[in-house]
């Protein structure tokens, strides 16, 4: 057992999926994850590195995963918005990449030391053009750790960048957590194919299939550029479909095991569909109304809120009369909520925008 | 290709895949590219164990035609790319190739935080004095008053000094050389690749496509010729003469020893293992 925030959860996480190459750049709230790598990576012959601000740090990690590696950046909402042109770089080039952003008051440089959800669509949509990606949202010490452990795994399956997504609620919080001796990894397979034949974009390597890394003898060439199978550069219209549809395929092929990772505890009309440090609250607000009123209130929590699960929660969502969405931003995630299910089914916000975390009140108050 | 029998300097290229190049007729950019695998051919290079670098723009094309490992980056990021896979893969070489707009503008910053860093990268630079891809604005070298399409009326900022900054900021070796000396400059590549350190080269090169029709600077070979006349070679036996100090000097410029990246992090290694 082991009395640790979440910053340090992911950190040790990262550790223990393997991850040995961290390059950072120091912002609140998220500098105790750089803080822990700097001490405990150097003991393991691994690399932290310091660069010269957060553009250079998910380069240098990008970097280092095309020579591979498993490597790791960690930052909050202005270092985010700088990092958005590697993230897209990371599913171009399909190098996973693996990215903690403590989110904090913003826009701008808004509330460094408090918290907020107000990232839930740059996570998605941050980097410009289509493109596939993965958000995680822990609500809990020891979510953070797990959560970070199928972060790795999940980037290194589907080469795609994996975000998770932390509130500063949920960073700074201390719990006491008694982590698993061991945890499952995931191996990519090396190609049959020799240097010849491979191909880094053929249709086997899309996700799940062999990888091949810088150094490796099979002198690949890796491009931000749209290219062929072969990794350089193309202007044809079929192959830009092509890679562009590989691309979505990530997702739409996988979606069904990705969407198994949430909980549910249904059985009412009205349902709180949750996330991270908010759905704490929610889950206090329906621990008090059940014991007040001996009525139950439904509750479904996200723990990857991108891919958001749109069928999986209309299907979840079938009978409900009412659905609440407490969130730290102005509705972010509701909005989705809205999409999945009926237009006849009302869908609440409770929202909090100024810096001080939504309370198990507010959403009793809402739910009435 | 194995049928043709080819000068060994094509064991570097790419030649069944990517051929004919996207530059320009007269570009200087090719030169610097022959330079470097006949410089990689002199240094008996494992292209195996190579990976070229760069980010985005003319110059930034020329990983593409080398038969290495080669990373493509994003417009002004070759430099932290490299530094991670420098980090990841330190017995490879790694060699970062980049434009002066790409590496000293957009990725102005990464450029001095490198020479600080004191990784063992071997930063190539091809200045051109515009950016070339975009179509002919002005970068940080245009100089002063030159014509560029984004500065129609003369550039009114001033031109970087690269070897200056490279030196204050830290490397540890910086040269000069230009696509007319092309021995000269396939041995400052031998030499920044052969130097432990963070290490750099500035190429003067000729854009008769853009730069030069622009500032009515004639075609290849006049620019070239322009080149020719306006550098001087400067060796620690050579100092630049009086008469010689308005041309732009060519050679080793500045070197220096300090302590490599890896070297030093070899030693955060014992340390914290012995806090273990």
């Amino acid at each position: 057992m082991q009395l640790l925030s979440g910053n340090e959860a992911c950190a040790i996480g990262a550790i223990r999926a393997g991850v040995r190459f961290f390059a950072g750049y120091p912002i609140t709230p998220s500098t105790e994850i750089a803080e822990y790598m700097a001490r405990e990576l150097p003991k393991l012959g691994g690399i932290f590195i310091q660069m010269e601000d957060e553009i250079a740090s998910i380069c240098a990690m990008n970097g280092a995963t095309a020579a591979g590696m498993k490597a790791m950046t960690a930052t909050s909402g202005p270092g985010f918005s700088l990092m958005q042109e590697g993230i897209g770089y990371s599913c171009m080039t399909e190098v996973p990449c693996i990215i903690v952003n403590v989110m904090r008051g913003g826009p701008a440089t808004g509330l460094p030391t408090k918290p907020s959800q107000g990232d839930v669509m740059q996570a998605r949509w941050g980097t410009h053009g289509d493109h596939p990606i993965v958000v995680l949202a822990p609500w809990s010490v020891a979510e953070c750790f797990h959560l970070t452990v199928l972060a790795v795994n999940i980037s290194e399956r589907l080469r795609l960048p994996v975000i998770i997504l932390l509130d500063e609620i949920v960073a700074h919080m201390r719990e006491v957590v008694a982590l698993p001796e061991k945890v499952d990894l995931y191996q990519a397979p090396k190609p049959t194919k020799g240097p010849d034949e491979f191909l880094i974009y053929d249709d086997d390597t899309n996700y799940d299939g062999p990888v091949v890394s810088f150094g490796e003898g099979y002198r690949i060439h890796i491009s931000g550029l749209t290219h062929r199978k072969d990794g350089f550069p193309t202007n044809d219209a079929e192959t830009i479909a092509w890679k562009m549809e590989r691309l979505k395929r990530k997702i739409e092929d996988n979606k069904n095991w990705l969407w198994d990772f949430f909980y549910t505890d249904l059985g009412s009309d009205t349902v709180i569909v949750g996330y991270g440090s908010t759905a704490r609250s929610a889950a206090e607000a329906k621990k008090i109304y059940e014991k007040k009123t001996g009525r139950s209130i439904g509750m479904v929590r996200l723990r990857m809120i991108w891919p958001f699960p749109y069928e999986r929660l209309t299907a979840l969502l079938k009978s409900a009369k009412r659905i609440i969405v407490p969130e730290m931003n102005q509705g972010q995630l509701k909005n989705e909520v809205e999409r999945a299910v009926s237009p006849e089914v009302p869908v609440q916000p409770v929202n909090r925008v100024d810096g001080e975390m939504l309370t198990p009140e507010e959403i009793l108050d809402v739910i009435g | 290709m194995s049928s043709v029998n080819l000068p060994p300097i094509f064991e570097y290229l790419r030649l069944d895949r990517r051929f004919p190049h996207i530059l320009c007729p007269g570009c200087g950019i090719g030169t610097v590219m022959n330079a470097m695998v006949r410089a990689f051919l002199e240094l008996k290079l494992d292209k195996n164990k190579l990976c070229v670098v760069s980010g985005i723009g003319c110059s930034s094309r020329i990983p593409g035609y080398l038969d290495c490992d080669t990373y493509h980056t994003l417009h002004g990021r070759a430099l932290p790319a490299a530094t991670g896979v420098k980090l990841a893969r330190p017995e490879m070489e790694v060699v970062v190739i980049g434009g002066d707009g790409d590496i000293l503008a957009i990725g102005g910053n990464h450029f001095l935080h490198s020479c600080r860093r004191n990784l063992n990268l071997s930063l190539i630079i091809i200045n051109n004095f515009n950016y070339g891809m975009t179509g002919g604005q002005f970068s940080p070298t245009t100089p002063f008053n030159a014509i560029a399409t984004t500065a129609p009326y003369g550039n009114i900022e001033r031109e970087f000094d690269v070897v200056a900054i490279a030196k204050a900021a830290g490397a540890v070796l910086v040269a000069r050389s230009t696509t007319y000396h092309v021995v000269h400059l396939k041995n400052m590549i031998k030499r920044i690749i052969q130097k432990k350190g963070f290490s750099v080269l500035e190429v003067i090169a000729q854009c008769p496509t853009l730069y030069g029709r622009m500032n009515r600077l004639g075609d290849a070979v006049k620019m070239l010729e322009w080149i020719k006349e306006n550098t001087v070679s400067v060796t620690e036996t050579n100092p630049p003469k009086a008469d010689t100090k308005k041309k732009i000097k060519i050679g080793v410029l500045w070197e220096t020893e300090a302590e490599e990246y890896l070297e030093v992090y070899q030693r955060t290694i014992k340390r914290a293992s012995e806090q273990k």
